[in-house]
């Protein structure tokens, strides 16, 4: 906090380095929100970031909703079905694992936790073609397994909910609860689990990001256009762009329609975002608490 | 800070992981031993020895591809560390709490566009025809999508659209850090006349260190990681990026274009080991992860 008396010179640059990257972070999500708003004449001679009409944006809606009879649609519910099946499983599984490895002993713990912080700090892209082919030998291709369970394997949700017990948990409180006679089990159903409301919101989270925003995966695991998510959908509605592609015949999807699409597809995150500023924050900062 | 723990050598340690350990044997054990499986042995399943792994690397596409990579990698990091630092400490140094806030917010916003969303969104901002920017493009001499899009410009390209992914998370993280160092020693070194330059390059940058390694790290092995850009971008400038250009797509077209999954599986290979070394020293040596 600088005083008043330590400014005598106020140095201009910082506001206008701040400002610089402001723009630069932002101007290209205003702009995809007014581009879908337009018609592509409009969007090439058009000033970049005035609103075009709300008639426009109806057409493109439903220009793009037209695109292989609501494809649109379809590869969002996939995306949605994807990411909360995987969440779900996420959860049950690595709320408890975190737990377990926070607060009871038992045979390989430590081996645990040390894989966990390796395998979360590789980057999980590298397992790609090695799980194709794994699921490849157990038939799992082309269905939705084969993205949802890798999506389910969550190691620093594990890692984020072990930190978490370790220094926000009171011990005494579950020491005490065994003393009255729960059973493990019962100690973290009643007293852990209550507590954990703030871990289950950011694993959950972080969670939802990664599986909504992944591309690699899918792209190699889900061969068909009917399963994919919007993510890869996108790709396939880049490859209808004439601009982009210009041996695109009749069914071509015009550069205002992509843009709509990309607002559907990171809507979901964009809402997550607002709601759990709070968590994120926490969240990133609880990859490493070791105060 | 050690805890003591349920001394209970037993069950239920087991039971509550039990779920975990399957997942984890299933897809981060499994895959592993698979790609190493596959990258020593040939189509028959005969012991190859390191013939994939001469197979990838005397493959024309693969040192322009470890080039690329590279090349990249230094831009990307050399960005990140640099403008993720000054940009978390001037806003550490900012007056108004309210504006500091909004503004981490902001810029924190693109990350939820990762993935191939980001990149349609690039796809438009680098093309003169509907740039906002397109005055600045033409400055620069570009005036059509194929000359932005050129092979040279692309690890500049691709750092861009990975800094404005990611950047804002970590400015978020390293702003939490310098939260974290007491207000005393700030005003210490102010009473010692240090001004705000001489106080971020000597104090806080230093108490950084250990935050700044482990953006380092991630990013790191993030960017060996590089498909989805180059990927999207070969299908929208109709192939001027390469279908090749990284080592992920290389794996990729060795084991679905080329149907030669041996020589795919010895490039994961590759980046597994750069991925587990990295990850492995990190984890034992920076202290950063005090596993207990």
């Amino acid at each position: 906090m600088p005083t008043e008396s330590a400014r005598r010179r106020v140095n201009p640059l910082p506001a206008l380095i701040l400002v610089l990257f402001l723009v630069f972070f932002v101007l290209p999500l205003l702009w995809l929100v007014l581009a879908a708003t337009k018609t592509d004449d409009q969007l090439v001679h058009g000033n970049p970031l005035s609103f075009g009409s709300w008639r426009a944006l109806a057409d493109n809606w439903s220009a793009l909703t037209s695109f292989q009879d609501n494809a649109i649609f379809h590869w969002l519910g996939n995306s949605a079905l994807y990411s909360f099946v995987a969440l779900a499983i996420t959860l049950g599984v690595a709320i408890p694992a975190g737990y377990a490895l926070a607060m009871t002993e038992f045979r390989g713990r430590k081996t645990l936790l040390v894989a966990t912080l390796v395998v979360m700090l590789m980057p999980n892209a590298t397992l790609v073609v090695p799980l194709f082919l794994e699921l490849n030998a157990v038939r799992l291709i082309g269905s939705m397994w084969s993205v949802v369970l890798p999506y389910a394997f969550y190691p620093f949700g594990v890692y984020l909910t072990y930190i978490y017990f370790t220094t926000a948990v009171p011990r005494d409180l579950l020491d005490a609860a065994e003393l009255d006679g729960c059973t493990q089990f019962g100690v973290f159903r009643r007293v852990a689990l209550p507590l954990a409301a703030p871990i289950v919101a950011l694993v959950g989270f972080f969670s939802f990001v990664a599986n909504w925003t992944n591309y690699f995966l899918p792209y190699v695991l889900l061969p068909q256009s009917d399963q994919f998510p919007v993510q890869v959908g996108l790709g396939t509605l880049l490859n209808s762009v004439p601009q982009f592609n210009p041996t695109v015949g009749t069914a071509a999807v015009q550069r205002p329609e992509l843009a709509l699409a990309t607002l559907l597809a990171i809507t979901p995150v964009l809402v997550v975002f607002l709601f759990s500023q709070r968590f994120l924050v926490a969240g990133m900062l609880a990859g490493a608490t070791k105060e | 800070m050690t805890r003591r723990r349920t001394f209970r050598p037993g069950r239920s340690g087991h039971l509550f992981v039990a779920a975990y350990v399957v997942l984890l044997i299933a897809f981060g054990v499994v895959p592993t031993v698979y790609a190493v499986y596959f990258a020593f042995t040939d189509a028959g399943d005969e012991f190859a020895g390191v013939a994939n792994f001469v197979e990838a690397a005397s493959d024309f596409r693969y040192l322009a591809a470890v080039g690329h990579v590279a090349l990249y990698l230094v831009l990307w990091l050399v960005s990140l560390v640099v403008f993720v630092v000054a940009l978390a400490v001037l806003l550490h140094r900012l007056g108004a709490a309210a504006v500091s806030r909004a503004l981490r917010f902001l810029y924190y916003i693109p990350g939820a566009l990762a993935g191939a969303a980001s990149v349609m969104v690039w796809l438009f901002l680098l093309d003169p025809a509907v740039s906002p920017v397109s005055a600045l493009l033409r400055a620069f001499g570009f005036g059509t999508f194929g000359q932005v899009v050129a092979p040279e410009h692309l690890p500049v390209l691709f750092t861009l659209i990975a800094f404005w992914t990611g950047a804002g998370g970590w400015i978020v993280v390293l702003y939490g850090a310098l939260n974290t160092i007491s207000p005393e020693l700030l005003e210490a070194a102010r009473i010692d006349g240090a001004g705000a330059w001489q106080t971020a390059w000597r104090i806080q940058i230093p108490l950084l260190r250990k935050w700044i390694v482990y953006m380092v790290i991630l990013a790191f092995a993030g960017g060996t990681q590089l498909f989805v850009e180059p990927q999207l971008l070969s299908q929208a400038s109709v192939g001027v990026a390469g279908r090749d250009y990284s080592l992920n797509q290389l794996s990729y077209d060795f084991a679905f274009q080329n149907d030669n999954v041996n020589t795919a599986a010895a490039i994961s290979v590759e980046l597994l080991v750069v991925g587990l070394v990295v990850a492995g020293v990190f984890v034992a040596r920076s202290g950063f992860f005090d596993a207990d």
